[in-house]
């Protein structure tokens, strides 16, 4: 099938030669996708907008012999517009994109993580109250899709559900008898905090800010977590952890 | 392949951006055909080029010496202030001939993705010089994409407390384009952004 068509969401782009690039795409049926789109720096460019990252596109693409592939032609399904002209949002969302990038496969289908993608920019498109957790609710859902869900209610190795210590390594919450070196302690209000937006729907997670105090520590247990997992240095969770955060919800 | 010398210019030019072996081999003969002169000018052009070209101590544009031509000049109005990523979006400002303030150059775009944050541009300097210069209006003009979009937001957050104008470059249908060739979203800002004539 040299000329195949599919919907997909433009996750990153990078420059090629003079006024091409090559745009990373997840589409539902064919996995991670890379394609040159060509011309797409010109002002002129027949693409325009339509190719920017967090695109939900319609796509004819030309299937190349060798890792790239050519997009055709595109049209716009939903552009996430508001995502793009809020710093919060974007820092979000471009956490999101970042994590996807990381766990997708070329070629491969997976049409989960596909939708959990599209799900999370709908909800950040609405504007939530807090972005960030949004975008932490969706790496924790991610992390479950790719099979690294960490343990937070119970301990990770022997179920024992006084579990006050958390180690990346060792699958998250541990109790004192199976910790192994490097675990650390972690308060349960920050367990709590993490196993409740891992558990709530992407649109609630957005209305779940905890106490300063909770989030801080929640986010180095998870950012560790999934950097450990995902073996790579997340390069937008500084950015994310820098978000000014709303007022904390008092349940 | 080659012998000594000439091997020694294709291997240079080939290091060079967009220039394969083949493209290198070909200006490598060309350069050798070609009358001595016009070989020491372009060494001579590149060394030049090396040697005195330095980045504007105000604006971060490529100048010869301290300054640039532009903040050098008198009569470009200091108040107003066009904030580009790169050098060569000066130059294309400047071919346009509208703008009479000066520029502000960034040095690159707010990009999560690529670990680029506002603490690697040059942020700090253009807050300098809106205070030092009694600045009255910025315009932001960084490319309408992505990472542009998310500096123009990011500068506009930090000058707007300040009372400062803050303008972003128009987003619409370039000029002898199809209209039925727009793509929704620069349509839609085209609308928002339309004008009585």
């Amino acid at each position: 099938m040299p000329l195949f068509k599919d919907q997909g969401i433009v996750v990153r782009q990078h420059k090629l030669g003079e006024a091409d690039k090559i745009v990373t795409i997840l589409t539902q049926g064919s996995g991670k996708i890379r394609a040159v789109a060509k011309g797409l720096r010109r002002t002129k460019s027949r693409f325009g907008a339509r190719l920017e990252p967090f695109t939900h596109v319609s796509l004819l693409v030309h299937r190349g012999r060798g890792a790239l592939d050519t997009v055709t032609q595109a049209e716009i399904l939903s552009a996430h517009r508001t995502v793009r002209e809020d710093l919060a949002l974007l820092t979000a969302g471009e956490a999101m994109l970042e994590a996807v990038d990381r766990v997708a496969e070329e070629h491969e289908r997976n049409v989960r993580l596909f939708l959990l993608l599209l799900s999370g920019l709908r909800v950040l498109d609405a504007s939530p109250a807090d972005p960030a957790a949004v975008a932490e609710s969706f790496l924790l859902k991610l992390l479950s899709l790719s099979g690294f869900h960490p343990a937070l209610t119970a301990c990770a190795v022997c179920g024992n559900p006084a579990a006050a210590l958390f180690s990346s390594g060792q699958g998250g919450a541990v109790c004192d008898g199976c910790a192994e070196h490097g675990a650390g302690p972690v308060a349960p209000e920050a367990l709590s905090w993490l196993a409740g937006v891992a558990r709530a729907d992407l649109a609630d997670a957005g209305g779940m800010t905890p106490p300063d105090a909770v989030r801080r520590e929640a986010r180095a247990m998870l950012y560790g977590f999934a950097e450990y997992h995902l073996e790579r240095r997340m390069r937008t969770l500084p950015m994310l952890a820098r978000t000014p955060l709303p007022a904390a919800v008092v349940p | 392949m080659y012998e000594g010398p000439i091997q020694d210019l294709v291997d240079e030019l080939s290091r060079l951006p967009g220039i394969g072996p083949k493209s290198a081999q070909r200006l490598a003969f060309h350069i050798v055909k070609a009358d001595p002169r016009e070989a020491r000018r372009l060494a001579e052009a590149i060394i030049q080029a090396k040697e005195r070209v330095a980045f504007c101590r105000e604006c971060g544009n490529v100048a010869e010496g301290d300054l640039c031509r532009i903040c050098r000049d008198p009569g470009r109005d200091p108040t107003t202030l066009c904030v580009v990523e790169e050098p060569k979006d000066v130059v294309a400002m400047e071919k346009a001939g509208v703008l009479k303030g000066r520029y502000h150059v960034l040095g690159g775009a707010i990009s999560p993705l690529d670990g680029i944050g506002p603490e690697d541009l040059r942020v700090k300097e253009l807050l300098d010089r809106v205070e030092q210069d009694g600045v009255t209006e910025v315009i932001v003009a960084t490319n309408p994409n992505l990472e542009g979009n998310a500096t123009a937001m990011y500068v506009a957050a930090l000058l707007k407390p300040a009372g400062i104008r803050v303008t972003r470059l128009a987003s619409g249908l370039p000029v002898g384009g199809d209209l039925e060739y727009a793509d929704e979203v620069t349509l839609g800002q085209a609308l928002e952004g339309r004008r009585e004539i």
